[in-house]
């Protein structure tokens, strides 16, 4: 393998990796406020076609971006209001927004299908982009590459280093407790959906504006139930979402080059891999039971309201 | 200003309530989004929801879609009751009908009557082996079900690809990715002339009121029950959880593997790249609209059956991309769960806010 190939694959997953750790970095501060989200796969569809309509019609993939944060942040507001308000059961009113993402997005997007858009551009930064291996491998990246590392950075430091990161744990370890010290421990919640939504929105615009610019129906393939995968896998601690991105991200890559290495598998079943890589890590991470039962956010998918 | 307030009891009307006013709300919103996108609402409704009905084709269609809508939901519907969440009965119909297909490919062109039943017993079985994976890493390795299910839908649909373009694709079908078409005794026996309706809705029938009797007359349905409303008391009363987990999944996808072959062997006649536009998925929404009650999927698989051919006539008539089928399917799940917080809780106007409220909580 060249040099060449292996700098193209690194990229190629770096890429691949970017949509992951927003949609479950974002479901991660959700769960780490004990609400449980399964709406992440619609969500990003409509952020996906969102963001691919408008930063088609008004030409600036910018004000994309603003529109699939947005409508991803609508659809999680129909969930927070659902769950937190109506305290209807997480599980199913989740498993409701994908389904009705899913169909919303096919119907949104059918006028927009097969039509071309102009990706997100790669940044060339100067100079450092001209070092020889370094500089392809960090410095000619889109701008959300480079974002999804600061949203790492940031959700780390709010979590572990703010006040407010300490209450939205404290409220996803035992609400009831919070509420009577006298925390708002529904606008904490209803936040945390909400930032969670967002991700979720933008991580679908990558999808339809960078990684594969176009619109297909159905084109994020499993990818929100991947990153709710990947926050089981990371414990709910950030730096394993990233790590476990990239890993993910790698496998999906390698079935792209896996034909040219001269492996003759049908591609069908290297188009398995992801999947069948998801379902591997979630055995091998739930095995340990302490592990899961030790991080995992106390109050996790239960409902709690302070009036009820 | 309104506030939420628990009821003293849930509310018994409210609960058989609930399900025919999301149905309003959702034909209600439909004539709002006919209305925006420039249709007639009222004639644009009458595409959707009646025009389909007005044949004796129609009819048929909207049995024959109901039977597999229906089999995969009094499946699910089991496992919800026990807090089993099997989400991919889509992939376990898929294996049935992979299962089924390869028991007629096996056979070639020998006639026998014993092809057909070795083929819908191929594919219970198939769909319960798929099924048992998920349940297998739940009951093991405590892995959820609902990763796991959906992830082998994925995997399902692959390997479909890979035989309908590989192995099984018909050597004189001008390369479509389609096996051969099945004989006439691989076929289901259709029962009204005229019509496309098969065998499939009397299986799907009678298991709905077999489905009845096993959750409401047995043991074991009894148990899946407890488990579902008191997990702790299950526990207390030694209720294997293991074994609730294996018979919830290995039912639901016995049923979801008997629509799928139900599908090769029924309205399509072969194996496609596609065997289901998502009946699998909308099965769940047909489980909880019609309350994981035999008799309420019965006819919330007949509504969500409708609404597939309604966006079918919507194509054809008012030229609306018939995934507005899947936003209505959406916007019917969303309107149910919104009623349902309504058996436990009602809406209070209150003037000004109480004082010391929450004690009778």
């Amino acid at each position: 393998m060249s040099v060449e190939t292996l700098i193209a694959m690194l990229a190629s997953t770096t890429a691949a990796a970017t949509p992951l750790i927003f949609a479950a970095l974002g479901e991660l501060v959700t769960e780490r406020a004990g609400v449980l989200n399964l709406g992440v796969e619609g969500t990003m569809l409509v952020g996906a076609i969102a963001g691919f309509a408008v930063g088609l019609t008004t030409g600036s993939l910018t004000l994309g971006y603003l529109a699939a944060a947005l409508a991803g942040v609508l659809m999680a507001l129909i969930f927070a209001v659902l769950t937190l308000q109506l305290q209807t059961n997480q599980v199913a009113t989740g498993l409701a927004l994908t389904l009705f993402g899913v169909g919303l997005s096919a119907f949104l997007g059918k006028s927009f299908a097969g039509q071309p858009i102009a990706g997100l551009p790669h940044l060339s930064i100067p100079l450092l982009s001209d070092i020889p291996v370094l500089g392809p491998l960090l410095f000619r990246f889109d701008i959300l590459v480079y974002a999804s590392i600061a949203l790492y950075v940031a959700v780390q430091w709010f979590l572990s280093r703010t006040r407010g990161g300490l209450l939205l744990r404290a409220v996803g370890e035992s609400p009831a407790v919070a509420h009577a010290i006298g925390h708002p421990v529904q606008r904490v919640r209803y936040a945390a959906v909400l930032f969670g939504g967002a991700c979720s929105g933008i991580a679908g615009a990558y999808l339809s504006t960078a990684l594969t610019p176009m619109w297909v129906e159905g084109l994020s393939a499993g990818r929100g139930w991947i990153a709710l995968a990947l926050v089981v896998f990371a414990t709910w601690k950030p730096l394993r979402v990233l790590a476990g991105a990239y890993l993910f991200g790698g496998v999906t890559v390698l079935q792209l080059y896996a034909q040219g290495f001269g492996l003759h598998v049908p591609s069908e079943f290297l188009s398995m891999l992801p999947y069948a890589a998801t379902v591997v890590v979630l055995v091998l991470i739930c095995r340990d039971r302490q592990t899961i039962l030790l991080n995992q956010p106390a109050s996790l998918g239960k409902p709690f309201h302070p009036e009820l | 200003m309104l506030r939420l307030e628990r009821r003293p009891l849930p509310s018994a009307r409210m609960r058989l309530l609930a399900p025919l006013i999301a149905a309003l709300l959702m034909f209600v919103t439909g004539f709002a989004v006919f209305a925006l996108l420039g249709k007639d609402p009222l004639a644009a409704c009458a595409v959707f929801f009646v025009k389909p009905l007005t044949s004796l084709y129609g009819l048929g269609e909207l049995l024959v879609k109901t039977a597999p809508l229906l089999l995969c939901a009094i499946g699910l519907a089991i496992g919800f009751r026990a807090n089993v969440w099997n989400i991919g009965a889509e992939g376990q119909l898929t294996i049935g009908a992979l299962a089924g297909t390869g028991v007629a490919l096996a056979f070639g062109d020998t006639e026998s009557h014993w092809i057909l039943p070795a083929m819908l017993i191929a594919g219970v079985l198939g769909g319960m082996a798929w099924a048992a994976i998920p349940a297998l890493l739940r009951t093991r390795f405590r892995t959820s079900e609902i990763l796991t299910s959906l992830m082998l839908v994925y995997i399902a649909q692959m390997l479909l690809a890979y035989l309908v373009h590989g192995p099984w694709r018909d050597p004189d079908g001008f390369n479509f990715p389609q096996s051969r078409m099945f004989n006439d005794w691989e076929l289901l026996p259709i029962l009204v002339d005229g019509t496309r309706i098969n065998l499939g809705i009397v299986f799907a029938l009678l298991l709905a009121g077999l489905s009845w009797l096993f959750t409401d007359k047995t043991h074991a349905g009894y148990r899946l029950q407890v488990a579902g409303l008191a997990p702790a008391a299950a526990a207390y009363a030694g209720f294997s959880e293991k074994r609730n987990v294996w018979l919830a999944l290995l039912i639901s996808g016995a049923t979801a593997g008997l629509a799928g072959i139900g599908e090769v062997a029924g309205p399509i006649g072969q194996l496609q790249t596609t065997v289901s536009p998502g009946y699998g998925f909308a099965a769940i929404i047909v489980a909880f609209v019609g309350r994981l009650n035999a008799f309420g999927i019965v006819l919330a698989a007949l509504l969500m059956s409708l609404l597939y051919l309604g966006g079918e006539q919507a194509q054809i008539d008012l030229g609306l991309p018939s995934a507005i089928t899947g936003l209505f399917q959406g916007l019917l799940l969303f309107y149910l769960l919104a009623m349902d917080a309504f058996v436990n809780y009602r809406l209070r106007r209150v003037v000004r806010a109480p004082a010391a409220s929450g004690a009778a909580a």
